[in-house]
């Protein structure tokens, strides 16, 4: 076995929506791959036909080894997946719901009730565990649900959007979470509407957009391909405007885009914040916002497609949410 | 392939009852849901309508208790659809269909839980009945080869509601086809008046009503009386809504996980 997960040509449709057309991915044994893409991209529905929940209508995916399609339950027995909404018990406690997880997984009695504990120490839920899921907050109810996915010790983990909607702190701690998982092996398939968390996890990633992959290629590399940073000035005022441009674009070399009082220019060294700042006092220019702002994955999309990732109101959605 | 065997598929199917189960623990209201209602019928028909249907409450406990029992069986079997719906509809059904267990486990449970909520509604009406004054007319056997009865046609009817779970948009949606269904069905068969006193066009409806030989058989069977020919049909209805729902359900419920 080279790979962990093999996909090749995946295409999906419902109705009217070709969902996916054509999807090819490899995830090398102990890696992390980050399946990035805008709303309706089509990254749940990779990871619903890898983790055998969908069947594609064309293509081929192996996940250890293993067919998706005819040797689905000998992939199911490898695999552990959480979905992008939580899919936990809310009527039952956070430790019942680990217990039936590991029973269903034919540990005895004793080892579930270990094993819960365990993760439940792991995941900081242990003052929690005698509650019912559905007082848990957003981001307790989405650690459940990563712990409920970890139960079976999985080689393979697939997280869709694992930590939309967790405030930063919790992201972090997620982030460690998932880098002593890969540390001990684990194989991980994450998908994320942001650059920088795959470019904090993920060993490659893979741009998805309209159900196709774009780009593909380790993080630096696709970020030299598109501007690191974003160098951005909020000029004080109006008759600033043209000479903070001005100086923005002497330093970065590249044209300033102007938006009303604010100025922005992808900046591919981190040098050039100092650089800027003593241009603007030596012409005596005021700014009151001045920043050298990551990638986003408007960026992303911008330089690789020449278009605005279109992503709708339900950016906004609240996860968890949702049905 | 190396699916579950037999014995594997059945412990999970239990543990997935036991979670049913400990579902109720956890919101006991829902017992009170399904055992305060069957108990109000019993009581506000028994007391409001009794005099004038039967003469006496006594006579009309006699008449009534078998079709409550058969009444309420029917109600409860839109559990079955309300949580495989609530399952589907809030994605922990995808987390079971990610487990590598038998593929019938996760159904299987929620039928199973459903036929010990039955048992128990059964056992409750029973109780309640006692305690107002019904005497058993037959024997024991009688008594628990009725509540066998009872079973069997709710198993056929929980895959009717399985096929409404898994059409239902919502658990909401669940609850309101299936009482909507149930409420003729149920109100226009004999559980509590005798069809004798109908007009003959309805008599024919009422007497085709598996409701009715249902309840007519749950009769003969604690009360006294004929009890071959109504068990009889009550089988037989239940074989037929079995062999044509249960493929339909399984069908769609296929159709409806694998799309998305
Ligand atoms: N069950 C379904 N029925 C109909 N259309 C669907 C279904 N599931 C997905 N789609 C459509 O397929 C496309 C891809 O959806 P998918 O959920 O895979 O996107 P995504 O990249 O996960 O988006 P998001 O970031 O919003 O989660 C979208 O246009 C979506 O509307
Ligand atoms: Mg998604």
């Amino acid at each position: 076995m080279t790979t962990a997960i093999h996909a090749e040509g995946l295409c999906k449709r419902f109705g009217d929506t070709q969902a996916l057309r054509g999807v090819s991915l490899d995830v090398e044994p102990g890696t992390v791959l980050g399946l990035l893409g805008p709303n309706g991209a089509g990254k749940t529905t990779v990871v619903r036909i890898l983790s055998t929940l969908l069947h594609a209508d064309a293509g081929t995916a192996t996940v250890g080894g293993f067919d998706v399609h005819t040797q689905a339950h000998q992939v199911r027995q490898r695999i552990g997946l959480t979905g992008q909404y939580a899919s936990v018990d809310e009527r039952l406690t956070g430790r019942e719901n680990l217990i039936l997880i590991g029973r269903l997984l034919g540990l005895p009695h004793r080892t579930a009730r270990e094993r819960a504990d365990a993760l439940l120490t792991q995941f900081q839920l242990e003052h929690a565990a005698a509650r019912a899921a559905q007082t848990y907050s957003g981001g307790m109810r989405r650690r459940l649900d990563l712990a409920a996915s970890l139960v079976g010790q999985p080689q393979i983990l697939f997280l869709d959007e694992p930590t939309t909607g967790l405030d930063p702190r919790a992201r972090l701690e997620l982030w460690g979470l998932i880098r002593r998982l890969v540390a001990e092996g684990t194989t991980v398939l994450l998908t994320t509407q942001y650059l920088e968390e795959a470019d904090q996890l993920a060993d490659e990633i893979v741009v998805i957009d309209g159900g196709r992959v774009i780009a593909s290629g380790t993080a630096d590399a696709l970020k030299a391909r598109i501007g690191a940073r974003t160098l951005v000035a909020g000029a004080a005022q109006e008759a600033d405007v043209g000479g903070i441009a001005a100086a923005i674009g002497h330093v970065t070399g590249e044209a300033p885009e102007v938006d009303g009082l604010r100025i922005s220019a992808p900046a591919r060294d981190a040098d050039m914040l100092p650089a800027l700042v003593r241009a603007l006092d030596r012409d005596g220019l005021a700014v009151n916002e001045l920043m050298l702002r990551s990638a986003s994955l408007d960026d992303v999309f911008l330089a690789l497609t020449g278009h605005h990732a279109d992503t709708g109101d339900d950016a906004q959605a609240a996860p968890g949410e949702h049905p | 392939m190396s699916r579950p065997g037999l014995l594997r598929g059945l412990q999970q199917t239990a543990s997935l009852a036991w979670r049913t189960l400990l579902q109720l623990r956890h919101n006991p209201w829902e017992l009170g849901d399904f055992s305060i209602q069957p108990v109000l019928f019993l009581l506000l028909f028994l007391y409001v309508f009794g005099g004038a249907i039967a003469g006496s409450t006594s006579d009309y406990l006699t008449f009534i208790l078998p079709g409550v029992i058969v009444m309420n069986m029917a109600f409860v079997t839109v559990y079955v659809g309300h949580g495989l719906n609530t399952d589907l509809t809030k994605g922990f059904f995808d987390r079971l269909r990610a487990l590598p267990i038998a593929p019938w486990a996760p159904l299987a449970g929620r039928i199973l839980a459903d036929l010990v909520k039955q048992a128990w509604s059964i056992v409750l009406l029973l109780a309640i009945g006692f305690l107002l004054g019904f005497r058993l007319g037959t024997s024991v056997g009688g008594l628990f080869a009725m509540a066998a009865l009872v079973l069997v046609f709710a198993l056929a009817l929980s895959w009717v509601m399985v096929l409404v779970g898994v059409i239902a948009r919502d658990p909401e949606h669940v609850q309101l086809f299936g009482f909507t269904a149930l409420f003729p069905v149920t109100f226009v068969s004999n559980v509590f008046v005798p069809v004798e006193t109908m007009p003959g066009w309805l008599q024919v409806i009422v007497i085709a009503n598996p409701i009715s030989q249902l309840s007519d058989a749950s009769r003969g069977l604690i009360v006294g009386g004929p009890v071959l020919e109504p068990a009889l049909w009550a089988v037989a209805w239940s074989v037929a809504i079995t062999a044509v729902f249960a493929p339909l359900s399984v069908w769609a419920l296929r159709r409806r996980i694998m799309n998305g």
